[in-house]
């Protein structure tokens, strides 16, 4: 069929190992692909592409980072958002300072992330669960407030820098079609990549001390590499994230943009998109990028009737009552919702 | 259970689809053309006092031209509202989702300030920051589509300045003798930690070393809730004399109150404008009375445009905001922005015509602008705002500032006006706008 397996027997490696073990699913992730490269840039308006899809591939980015590292190896960081800061700020140093080209300033963005990532994951080698959160707020500050005072890091006037024109092999990224396809390329690459990394050894010790962490150091998962390598993933992905968010989506960033909301709204998409899934991140990431912006728009019709102040209260109810609603429908994500519905049509039409 | 939960939304979808078919069809009546305004409002957030009370001033002023009967009675003036709610993210999709259909728009956040200005002058669309966002977009010549008007931090900083010195005994007149009232003088410079509140730093810094003061800066982090530390560094250690009180939000009432603690004299504090509304002075009590902050407008309900204003829009319950906020310093600020928008239209229209202006004419008009004294006493504004006069070079237009205190009941004007140090903050403008073109590689324009 084509939403089951005719039977649950696998007979080869290949099929075993499948990432889409269904047909369904199989297919479905082509349309989306399709839709990504093809219809989006063909039919949908540069607003659109601009203001509603860039920001949604990049903090699906930035929340899988998260993902890995909370979802996956169940370390708890609250202090992403500054992760994101300093690949957006490393980036853009190499970028237009240094005159990086751009791919490698995004990743080198990244991977500047991902060293001072490490440092800040120090602390998880002693502690964990709340106490480890507590921790890595610090880095939420110490790196906001580094960024701010060291004007040589900050680079521009009062710790907003504006992107340079972008050029990639001489081609130049202009207009917002472009820069959705740069920003689409990078993502849908680092997904795959990260996607693979979690079924593979590195993600199954992940998960393993995720779940009893003393047990998997018994059965020879080294913790101080492992949870270190989770952390360093984590940042690279956050700082990638952010980096496009400089690069392709404001074309500027202010540290004030990603500041300890930014890092609780990350905390906040994994947790209602799914933690541990790929599928979550970007569910919560759309959730939390395109829910509000739908909202506020909707509420634009009625403009006239009702007072301003009124409709603006109504969009963050509206909002909080749904985040509210989908975690006591599915306290494990909206991911799970989706995983529900699959399972129950392999049993059709006996499902239980 | 469901199916009354699934009922009680089909009704409701009913209800809204039957408000939005009247709303289209009350919207089919108007006939005159339409000025777009997109407003970037934060009605939410940690500062959706400020928020609030500035977009709903403009609105109110909108409103009042339109019950006029619309912009020189024939165009009316039509606005939409986006929250941003002092997100740079919300507040650049909101500048996307209105780009297509208007002329200028106020950003009303430093950050959305920064994001939006590349974009918008690609756009040919006119970013008014007046009061706030970078000071050196005062310079027309890098900055062709900025505007600072009315004034911008440093021009209040250099005026701050002067208040102290004319506080010390300074005649106000004579810039030669300034330095002997300032010699000596400690400024505490109390700012909150984010590259708003550091932007004065360099000013204050040229200035203590040019007249002789001491200053000092403070930092306080992000979001300002707990001064302890600074407040026994001025009080004790550094024995301030003036304390400069810059920053935003609730961080604005916490020194009211810790300097009541301390013994420190509220009238030697001098706050920037965002501190200086009922909104960050009410929560500090008694402790606020005697504190001084700057303005760039008046406040309050007895100008005859304000007053015309309760009767029209107000009086046919069509006000933006609840009625006790009106005249308020916030509610006035965006009133005071929406006057200078319309006398820039108004400008623009003498040139190309009574008809909807694209942002390219609107700037024409913003460049070209002139609001003296007599005009000022026309619109029946006296005393709420002060005479602007831009050219193409200075974008900043008029620069005064005015100093208000706080009673305890309400903001008085003290009736000092204070013209900035207009070649000194002019010559640092400069600096930091040749800086910025270089980085940027724009070349300033010679000519308009």
């Amino acid at each position: 069929m084509f939403y089951r397996e005719c039977s649950n027997f696998k007979d080869s490696y290949a099929s075993d190992m499948a990432i889409f073990p269904i047909p369904l699913d199989r297919w479905g992730f082509i349309v989306m692909l399709f839709m990504a490269f093809v219809i989006v840039p063909l039919f949908a308006s540069e607003y659109f592409i601009a203001n509603i899809i860039i920001p949604f591939y990049c903090f699906s980015l930035a929340a899988f980072g998260l993902n890995l590292l909370a979802g996956y190896a169940g370390q708890v960081s609250i202090g992403h958002a500054a992760f994101m800061a300093v690949g957006a700020y490393a980036s853009f140093n190499l970028y237009g300072r240094l005159g990086v080209p751009l791919i490698p300033s995004i990743l080198g963005g990244g991977l500047i992330s991902a060293a001072v990532g490490t440092l800040f994951g120090l602390p998880s080698l002693r502690i964990k669960g709340f106490y480890l959160a507590i921790a890595t707020l610090a880095s939420q500050f110490l790196i906001e407030w580094v960024i701010v005072h060291v004007k040589w890091i900050s680079g521009g006037v009062f710790g907003t820098i504006e992107a340079p024109k972008m050029f990639v092999f001489g081609f130049a990224i202009d207009t917002a079609v472009k820069k959705y396809y740069l920003a689409l390329c990078i993502m849908a690459l680092l997904m795959t990549f990260g996607k693979n990394l979690v079924r593979g050894q590195l993600g199954r010790n992940w998960m393993a001390i995720r779940d009893v962490d003393y047990a998997a150091e018994i059965i020879g998962v080294n913790l101080y590499r492992d949870k270190l390598t989770a952390f360093a993933v984590s940042t690279f992905y956050a700082g990638v994230a952010g980096s496009l968010i400089c690069f392709c989506y404001l074309g500027a960033a202010n540290i004030e943009g990603f500041g300890v909301m930014v890092s609780f709204a990350l905390m906040g998409m994994i947790i209602v998109g799914g933690l541990g899934t790929v599928l979550g991140s970007f569910l919560g990431a759309g959730f939390f990028v395109m829910l509000p912006i739908a909202i506020n728009q909707s509420l634009g019709s009625f403009m006239e009737v009702v007072p301003a102040d009124i409709l603006a209260n109504i969009e963050s109810i509206i909002f909080g009552g749904l985040i509210v609603f989908f975690l006591i429908v599915e306290p494990y994500g909206m991911a799970r919702l989706w995983h529900t519905i699959k399972e129950k049509m392999r049993l059709w039409p006996f499902p239980y | 259970m469901v199916r009354k939960l699934l009922s009680g939304i089909v009704a409701l979808i009913l209800v809204a689809g039957f408000i939005m078919v009247s709303v289209q069809a009350m919207a089919a009546e108007e006939k005159k053309p339409e000025q777009f305004v997109g407003i970037l409002a934060y009605r939410t957030g940690p500062f959706a006092a400020g928020g609030s009370g500035w977009s709903s001033g403009k609105e109110d002023f909108m409103a009042l031209i339109n019950a006029r009967g619309g912009i020189a009675g024939k165009i009316m003036y039509k606005w939409e509202e986006c929250e941003t709610a002092y997100n740079t993210e919300r507040g650049v999709e909101c500048y996307n989702r209105f780009r297509d259909r208007m002329a200028m728009v106020h950003p009303l956040s430093t950050g959305i300030t920064y994001a939006v200005i590349p974009k918008a002058t690609e756009d040919k669309i006119t970013v008014i920051s007046g009061g706030y966002g970078r000071a050196d977009a005062s310079d027309g010549r890098v900055f062709p589509y900025v505007f600072t008007t009315p004034t911008n931090y440093w021009s209040q900083n250099t005026a701050k300045i002067k208040f102290i010195a004319m506080q010390e005994g300074w005649d106000g007149k004579d810039m030669a003798t300034i330095g002997k009232y300032l010699k000596g003088l400690k400024i505490a410079n109390l700012h909150i930690d984010i590259p708003y509140g550091q932007e004065t730093k360099p000013i204050l810094d040229a200035m203590s070393k040019k007249f002789g003061f001491q200053v000092r800066h403070f930092p306080v982090p992000w979001p300002g809730i707990d001064q302890k530390a600074q407040w026994m560094d001025i009080a004790r250690r550094y024995k301030a004399d003036w304390v400069i009180n810059r920053n935003w939000g609730v961080a604005c009432t916490v020194p009211l109150k810790e300097a009541a603690r301390l013994g420190f004299p509220r009238e030697k504090m001098l706050g920037v404008w965002w501190c200086g509304s009922e909104e960050d002075v009410l929560p500090a009590g008694p402790a606020a009375k005697g504190y001084r902050s700057t303005a760039f407008h008046g406040a309050g309900q007895d100008y005859p445009i304000v007053k015309e204003c309760i009767e029209k829009v107000y009086g046919a319950m069509k006000g933006n905001i609840s009625f006790t906020r009106v005249g308020s310093v916030f509610w006035s600020r965006g009133f005071v922005a929406g006057i200078i928008d319309h006398e820039a239209i108004l400008t623009a229209q003498k040139k190309f015509g009574v008809k909807v202006l694209t942002g390219e004419e609107f700037r024409w008009g913003m460049e070209n602008l002139n609001i003296t004294a007599e005009r000022i006493k026309e619109i029946g504004a006296e005393g709420l705002m002060q005479p602007v006069k831009n050219t193409w070079e200075d974008h900043e237009g008029g620069g005064m500032v005015f100093i208000q205190q706080w009673d305890g009941q309400k903001w008085v004007m003290t009736g000092d006006v204070i013209s900035p140090m207009k070649e000194f903050v002019r010559g640092m403008i400069e600096e930091s706008a040749a800086k910025y073109a270089k980085e940027k590689g724009i070349t300033p324009r010679t000519a308009p």
